[in-house]
């Protein structure tokens, strides 16, 4: 398995090997997913469009509905406008959707359509919103994209004529899962806490089989639910690469504070997110949600052995893989090296303090890296275990060891949809992963004599 | 039995008038023997939901990708390497002293500098990256859609690598938007592979070996090309090369050393078939590996091509030995799955060569259609004098080829070949429609809306499509299954191939899980109220 990976690193400015990011445009998709009755379309080739299709039916295991302007080579030389208006004629008339949310590709960053002006100039039945974002490809990563299509909720729905407080939390989830989309409104409920949720996923992309097709299933944030944002108390914002643009939109339009915070993963993340809430709120710790974190505490003093003094590489989205890292370093392993494809100093700046304050000094941290690098790190001094999304299983393979499957995308197994790995249940669900991972290796592995009953 | 022409007018009502004109050309109603003109191979109406992808994935994805020991290099921002990146199951096994680089992904992850001053530097230095790093027996460059539009000389940078590495280093202008699906990637990919690969290295005369065959159009998808392979080897053939699946760069460019080329996938290298026949004088016939009468058929062919006594006894042989193998799983499936109804949507020749073998468990294929046929897929090869060329067809490159005078061999005598036309597919298919049944329909380029309502109207048990279609026709309580990748599993083709795709169907089909999809409280009437005395009893 990668029998060509070297353990020698040779320095390499061009050729990326094993990407650690995608484009924008499939965050883009995935977020807008995430407004009730909306259908993203991609303006580009019809390619774009399938591909990110595909990856993220993947990834769900579900349906995922978008639209395309497929372009041709005539598009190309005259533009995309005519594709475009065509376009959203046709889906009104056809999959009617109340929102379609456009984001650009590539192709139409680089030929330099402007989607305002086409958008302007097209009929939108009445009632019926357009909203887009620009998702140049050869920028940043998928993150950026989620970034860009969530900030554009915002800048094209917030009524900006504040009128009065709604009593709520806009609370913008990050590039998670929908059942982490689930787990946080789960969490702030139980904290009596009315909140908004965008964009949010939930019951979009892990829909029920009842024998009945919903091209708009039941779950994401309304268009009504979006323009009213601007009279919410404060926002709180997950994941400073995938939230915070949105946060400072709405600070900046509506005067709605922002607050940028981790997504809870790990018990210090989600510690932090419970700080934050009540110090907006002024209410008390949700006496439910105190339980289950001395469960969480419980579980992590009466098994530590299992993992304590274990080194881990980390890759992924620097959302994920932030409060991973904090949060493998409470549990006493050893992050020794973490790896996003996603461009950005702030990641670096992130783990780095993380790192220095638990006075780890011997780890590697890299942005803008790939899963090349990362594998010939781990060929010159290994780790016991990966944590990253489907494509680690390359490395884990040829490294024999341990693959804890966090992160987008999740091509090979399932419940990353269904269960949350974010709040204190969701750190008990990691640790279990991790857990089990190390067991299962050493049941398989030893020797007869060291087989144990009880572990 | 249904209204066809009834459900037909149904889906087409509900179009705005300019795609319903459009769309009623690409659907067919079969209602009597006769095949009738379908439009297919054209541009898909922007705003529909197309299952089609682009040019780039039928030349790097589907053609180029599976070539096993070269660096595939995709230029362009990350996403389109990315994607492209282990999700076609296309098999490979490098042979002993090779490298395999099907699970890497190589990408020269474009930023917007070089959108603004140009990438060809970003190319040619990671073309120099991947030599250095790698040391390939060969490169590929694939082009993504900004790389046309700035004007990146692809093929320069490639020329120049070339002479500097001494590998070969073939480039390929793919860009997304070039043609109207897939197919437009195909013919970019394979023009190259005929103008630069195929015939530069001849097998010497006494190395040759007897009864070779090259397999054109097949992918080894989930391993489809072993399976074929151990039955062919069996007999007694040699296969030298298949395009492109477990195939080395080597393989191809001996390609022309054999004596037959076999024809899986029509539409995605017909045209290659014939202009190797054209340079080297190497005839093709249409073969179908799946279901076990289309294998039988195909093995009896390309015995009677050959006319050597013992290759065709060898053939009666290995089919009785493999039929009697499989006979009581197949019955066994049969029974599970007979009377029942089939819908396939796929490619440019698998909606076609599963036919035969649902049919061979009980399911009548009652809809099927393609995402990037061209008309000839459908309604067979006679029609391509008439095929008109759209703009978006004459933009993709054709190429001719003369014959090579040094290269260029009869495999058998003229005569012989003529009488053989008459009995074999020889450079011949009489498409997907000739094999279709009264009161079907066909439908090119199926669209998300059109699907779910031949699913609602027509309810079959099996719908053979892609991941963007599986989980809104399971949302239907219908079995869909993936036909690009087999739902990860495989070898579908052959007989063990067969016995397969027969079990996996069988499951599909008749999964515990499809009974629960009704809560019983929706199905039974809730008893409210009290046994009396029930309590004592207890």
């Amino acid at each position: 398995m990668l029998n060509e990976t070297t353990k020698e690193i040779k320095d390499r400015s061009a050729l990326v090997v094993n990407p650690a990011k995608t484009c924008q445009p499939i965050g883009a998709m995935y977020a807008a997913l995430g407004i009730h009755k909306c259908l993203p379309h991609s303006h580009g080739s019809q390619g774009c469009c399938s591909f990110h299709r595909m990856h993220l039916a993947r990834h769900y295991r579900d349906p995922i509905a978008a639209s395309t302007s497929s372009f041709t080579e005539g598009a190309c030389v005259f533009g995309g406008k005519s594709n475009l208006k065509t376009g959203l004629e046709n889906v009104f008339a056809i999959y009617k959707p109340d929102v379609v949310a456009v984001n650009t590709t590539c192709l139409s960053e680089t030929i330099g359509d402007d989607l305002n002006d086409i958008i302007l100039s097209t009929k939108i039945p009445e009632g019926k919103t357009v909203i887009y974002a620009n998702t140049p490809s050869y920028q940043g990563s998928h993150v950026t994209g989620f970034s860009n299509m969530t900030k554009a909720m915002v800048t094209h729905l917030v009524n900006k004529n504040k009128l009065i407080g709604n009593g709520r939390l806009a609370v913008i989830p990050g590039y998670v899962e929908p059942s982490d989309m689930a787990e946080i409104k789960r969490m702030f409920a139980m904290m009596n806490v009315p909140i908004t949720m965008f964009p949010d996923t939930s019951g979009v992309v892990n829909s029920p089989n009842t024998g009945k097709y919903e091209m708009y299933p039941e779950g994401g944030v309304t268009v009504e639910e979006l323009s009213d944002l601007g009279n919410c108390e404060s926002t709180i914002a997950l994941g400073s690469f995938s939230s915070e643009a949105a946060a400072f939109e709405l600070e900046k339009i509506a005067d709605v504070e922002a607050n940028v915070l981790n997504v809870p993963i790990g018990i210090k993340a989600t510690d932090d997110m419970m700080m934050k809430v009540m110090e907006i709120t002024g209410l008390e710790m949700s006496k439910e949600l105190e339980f289950e974190r001395g469960q969480l505490v419980d579980l992590m003093t009466d098994i530590h052995f299992h993992y304590h003094g274990k080194k881990v590489a980390i890759f992924g989205d620097p959302d994920i893989i932030i409060p991973m890292t904090e949060f493998v370093i409470s549990l006493g392993m050893i992050p020794k090296y973490i790896l996003t494809g996603t461009p950005g100093n702030a990641f670096e700046k992130a783990i780095g303090k993380i790192l220095a304050d638990a006075g780890i000094e011997d780890s590697k941290f890299k942005a803008g890296g790939d899963l090349m690098e990362l594998h010939q790190w781990m060929k010159n001094d290994p780790v016991d275990m990966l944590i990253g999304n489907t494509y680690g299983k390359y490395i884990s393979r040829a490294e024999d060891i341990p693959l804890i499957r966090l992160g987008f995308p999740i091509l090979d197994r399932v419940g990353h949809s269904l269960f949350p790995v974010v709040g204190y249940k969701g750190a008990m669900r990691l640790i279990e992963k991790i857990s089990t991972a190390f067991l299962d290796k050493y049941d398989r592995e030893c020797d007869d004599d060291d087989f144990e009953l009880v572990m | 039995m249904k209204d066809m022409n009834k459900l037909v007018d149904k889906i087409l009502d509900a179009y705005p008038a300019k795609v319903m004109k459009n769309r009623k050309e690409h659907i067919v109603h079969k209602e009597s023997d006769e095949i009738s003109v379908i439009n297919a191979n054209t541009r898909t109406i922007p705003g529909i939901i197309t299952n089609r992808g682009c040019a780039y994935a039928g030349c790097k994805g589907v053609v180029i990708g599976p070539i096993i020991d070269m660096v595939h290099i995709v230029h362009g921002p990350v996403g389109c390497s990315y994607y492209a990146w282990g999700t076609r199951r296309n098999k490979g096994r490098a042979k002993e002293g090779s490298k395999n680089f099907l699970n890497y992904c190589f990408t020269t992850d474009m930023q917007e500098s070089d959108i603004v001053f140009g990438g060809d530097k970003k190319l040619a230095q990671a073309i120099k990256e991947a030599v250095e790093t790698f040391n390939p027996r060969a490169i590929s460059v694939s082009a993504t859609c900004p790389v046309g539009l700035i004007g990146d000389d692809i093929h320069m940078v490639a020329k120049q690598a070339e002479k500097e590495y001494g590998i070969p280093v073939l480039a390929f202008s793919c860009e997304g938007y070039k043609g109207v699906s897939q197919s437009a990637g195909h013919h970019i990919a394979n023009n190259k592979l005929m103008k630069d690969v195929i015939g530069t290295i001849d097998i010497p005369e006494e190395d040759k070996k007897p009864f070779s065959l090259n397999i054109l159009g097949e992918y080894n998808i989930g391993g489809d090309e072993w399976e074929i392979s151990r039955v062919l080897n069996k007999i007694g053939y040699n296969v030298l090369t298949t395009m492109t699946g477990n195939a080395e760069y080597e393989d191809i460019a001996k390609a022309h050393n054999a004596d037959l080329n076999l024809v899986q996938c029509h539409r995605s290298i017909n045209y290659i078939a014939d202009m190797i026949e054209i340079k080297y004088g190497m005839p093709w016939m249409k073969v179908n590996f799946i279901g076990m009468e289309n294998m039988s058929n195909t093995l009896r062919n390309i015995a009677t091509y050959f006319g050597d006594a013992d290759l065709i006894s060898r053939t009666e042989q290995v089919i009785g030995q493999e039929m009697s193998e499989i006979k009581d799983d197949m019955a066994y499936y049969k029974n599970m799955c007979d009377g029942k109804t089939a819908m396939l949507f796929v490619g440019g020749s698998r909606a076609h060569h599963y036919q035969g073998l649902l049919g061979e468990i009980g399911m009548d294929t009652i809809l099927a259609g393609y995402e990037f046929g061209h008309r000839d897929d459908y309604e067979g090869r006679d029609v391509i004098p008439y095929i008109k060329l759209d703009a978006d067809t004459r933009n993709i490159e054709e190429i001719t080829v003369e014959k090579d005078e040094k290269k260029y061999r009869l495999r058998i005598p003229a005569e012989r070949l003529e009488e053989l036309k008459k009995v074999l597919p020889l450079n011949n298919y009489a498409g997907l429609m000739a094999d279709m049944k009264e009161n079907s329909v066909v439908i090119d380029d199926l669209n998300h809306y059109e699907t779910e309502a031949v699913i609602k109207a027509l309810k079959p048990s099996f719908f053979g499509s892609g991941v963007k279609d599986k989980y809104m026709v399971q949302k239907m309580g219908i079995y869909s299954k993936q036909m690009h990748s087999y739902d990860y599993s495989g070898p579908y083709a052959g007989y063990k191939g067969a016995v397969n795709f027969a079990r996996d169907t069988a499951a599909g089909i008749h999964t515990p899980a499809w009974s629960y999809t009704i809560p019983p409280w929706k199905k039974e009437p809730m008893l409210v109220g009290k046994v009396e005395g029930a309590e004592e009893a207890c």
